[in-house]
């Protein structure tokens, strides 16, 4: 036997516990806060720390003196009620001519309080606001319930909020009642059967090899004809609700109804869009790229102005259709675009092997994608699901432009009401929209990395 | 191999597979040339050969994961066609291993096991699960079945894969060069499974170069290549006598090193 190297160990090396700088206190603030600024073994390394420090402390500086401004125009220097009900001049300086000191400068919440109803509903009648009360509390409480998967029944009750509660919102929004034939309805649901009995027999062959490949879409279309027709004949029940039309809605309550719509909408839209342009069948590929480029291609703005001035123009005379329900279908159409590249993104990530695993094992191409490519695809690209979602959100004061008077419009005209002229009026109005917005936003935000930590467990490799 | 063994391993003459001139092209390589097969019912055959030979497109071909040009290819008396019905049938009795092993890491390795017994057969979810329980105590890994697919170690991943397949009781099993991606350590593990497999009787066609396996329980290996068929012979006389030069070639790179 020959003798062993020096470099073979003879026996175990020791376990040594860690230095300062991995573990405990020391290693998270080493780790945390001084990595870039406690290096001074070489001159180079000395400077950049020191740099280091010098922009740290700026930058606290800028943070703090910024919240402090915030803090103290929103809170601190705030006017908050207005007992006397003096409206203007509640917030007025001495030199103004009102009895606050000169030089104050501080937000006005009597303006915002006196406009909030304006802000939230718009011109809704204030006697029938109880039906808005209504929608928005189910609404709150049935999306909290499906969104919280501790919740018994959350599945069903998310079930319920995109099938029933739509219907419910519309009906109590509107009153109702819309004069709907019940000739037309029956024809259309007729219609709609008759597809999908084609659909049918196209998949059970008797229509041709190759239509058994596309007779799924029959099915498809004649489903959503048979829903859209049984939503008409619900809504013309006549509940006994004063009408209220969708030119006297406003504020808040416009910018939910068109953020949800389109929210509700663009998700499965743009799945089947996406998968559309990946489809074998080219007619489907080429229709579905079409459709996406083109309203990828075109600004939201020239959508609502297209669905608000010009549609109207090319409709035969009397043919009328609601002014929201347009601007609606406009930004679902483009939401759905955007959507589906979204999809599409999540789709070419998933390995070639999971189709053919599914495959083998004797799945349809829908039970492939809906239990194994979709569940995976969206996992992937839920930020750039829940990023759509928030640019819709935000992007819903656009209609203010079509004469639809969202949150921001809402706000902007109760802006220019003189009885509350003031220089803080505007700031104190734009700063609460912005703290709405930002709630719902950060909101979506929160919820996403929510998910995605949860249905992350589940990719561990 | 014992004697109850041998017998348990008999072939029958019930034909299970027949492929005739079949050919198939990858735009215009022509990758399968024709192909000639007949299998039995409980034949366990080992089909090797150098990369890029065509063993892989040989077997995708038979479960319609690749499509053939031309030829006739029968699973079980059926015609592998156009028809979408006919292939869903084919699938439903020939279950599939692949080298990367193909589960999905979103469900659960008992998840995994009743996804198709539930939505393709149409089994209730509680004997979905009796049966995948059952499979996964075959391969010896029912403790895991509620972990993920990412949680366990290659060569338990390939157990789950072969225990899902066998959960929808197929008549016949097709292996795509199973320990191929495996640690060396976890390849005796898949093997004893599947040796396990054949003991039972199940047919199956292994694509593989563990010609330890094909010893023990190949009755026919196949060589293969540029997309042909160019030797079959019982495992004994494939090693020891090789007729083409071809097949010596390969037998010398693999197995003397």
């Amino acid at each position: 036997m020959t003798t062993p190297h020096k470099y073979v160990r003879t026996e175990d090396a020791p376990l040594l516990p860690p230095p300062a700088t991995e573990a405990g206190i020391t290693g998270w603030l080493w780790q945390n806060i001084f990595a870039s600024m406690a290096d001074y073994q070489s001159i180079g390394a000395a400077i950049r720390s020191l740099f280091m420090i010098t922009f740290s402390l700026l930058l606290v500086y800028v943070f703090i003196n910024q919240t402090f401004g915030l803090i103290d125009f929103a809170i601190l220097s705030a006017v908050w009620s207005d007992p006397d009900g003096l409206k203007r001049e509640a917030c007025w300086t001495v030199q103004q001519g009102g009895a606050l000191p000169d030089g104050w400068h501080g937000a006005c919440w009597p303006f915002v309080w006196a406009k909030q109803k304006f802000a939230w509903f718009g011109p809704y009648p204030s006697e029938e606001l109880w039906r808005v009360y209504i929608a928005l509390a189910v609404g709150t409480v049935g999306l909290i319930w499906a969104l919280l998967d501790r919740m018994p029944y959350h599945r069903q009750v998310g079930v319920l909020m995109l099938t029933i509660y739509p219907l419910l919102a519309f009906i109590l929004l509107t009153g109702g009642n819309n004069e709907a034939s019940l000739t037309s309805i029956g024809v259309w649901i007729f219609g709609g059967l008759a597809m999908i009995s084609v659909g049918r027999m196209g998949a059970a062959g008797y229509l041709g090899a190759v239509f058994a490949e596309i007779s799924s879409v029959f099915s498809i279309v004649g489903w959503g004809i048979i829903a859209l027709n049984v939503v008409r004949g619900i809504a013309s029940v006549d509940f006994n609700l004063t009408p209220v039309g969708t030119g006297d809605w406003g504020g808040l309550l416009i910018t939910l109804v068109v953020a949800l719509t389109g929210i509700v909408a663009s998700l499965p839209l743009g799945i089947i869009l996406a998968l559309g342009r990946r489809s074998q069948m080219p007619v489907v590929s080429i229709l579905c790229t079409i459709f996406i480029e083109f309203w990828r291609g075109v600004p939201l703005i020239t959508v609502l102005f297209m669905a608000s001035v010009m549609l109207p123009l090319f409709l035969p005379a009397g043919v009328n259709f609601d002014n929201l329900l347009r601007a609606l279908i406009g930004v679902m159409l483009f939401s759905a675009a955007y959507m589906a590249e979204v999809v599409r993104g999540g789709l070419q990530g998933i390995d070639k092997g999971q189709y053919e695993g599914a495959q083998a094992m004797g799945l349809s191409y829908w039970q492939t994608m809906r239990l194994i490519i979709l569940p995976q695809a969206l996992t992937h690209v839920i930020p750039g699901i829940v990023n759509t979602f928030i640019g819709l959100f935000k992007d819903t004061t656009l209609v203010s432009i079509v004469g639809i008077f969202d949150l921001l419009g809402a706000g902007q005209s109760a802006v220019a009401d003189a009885a509350w002229s003031t220089p803080v009026q505007a700031i104190t109005m734009y700063l609460y929209i912005g703290v709405i917005f930002f709630i719902f936003c950060f909101g979506m935000s929160r919820y996403s990395i929510f998910m995605e930590n949860k249905l992350s467990k589940s990719r561990r490799h | 191999m014992s004697a109850s063994n041998a017998k348990k391993m008999q072939v029958t003459d019930e034909v299970i597979i027949s492929m005739s001139q079949v050919n198939k092209w990858f735009g215009t390589f022509h990758v399968l040339r024709d192909i000639n097969l007949t299998v039995n019912k409980g034949e366990r055959i080992v089909i090797c050969g150098p990369s890029g030979s065509g063993k892989s497109t040989l077997i995708r071909c038979l479960n319609r994961l690749e499509e053939h040009q031309s030829g006739d290819i029968n699973v079980q008396g059926i015609t592998l066609n156009n028809d979408l019905k006919n292939i869903d049938e084919i699938r439903r009795e020939v279950g599939m291993v692949f080298q990367h092993f193909n589960l999905f890491p979103h469900l659960t390795i008992l998840e995994n096991c009743t996804l198709a017994p539930i939505w393709v057969r149409r089994m209730p979810k509680a004997d979905a699960e009796a049966i995948a329980m059952k499979y996964l105590e075959r391969v010896k890994i029912p403790e895991q079945a509620h972990k993920y697919p990412g949680q366990l170690s290659g060569g338990q991943q390939q157990r789950v894969a072969i225990a899902r397949s066998l959960c929808m009781e197929p008549q016949l099993m097709l292996f795509d060069e199973p320990t191929s991606a495996l640690d060396p350590e976890m390849i005796k593990e898949v093997l004893d499974t599947m040796v396990a497999l054949a003991e039972d009787g199940m047919s199956m066609i292994c694509v593989t170069h563990e010609m330890g396996f094909a010893r023990k329980v190949a009755n026919r290996v196949i060589f293969m290549d540029e997309g042909q068929i160019i030797e079959e012979k019982d495992p004994e006389e494939f090693f020891n006598n090789p007729e083409n030069d071809r097949t010596k070639l390969f037998l010398s790179q693999i197995l003397d090193h």
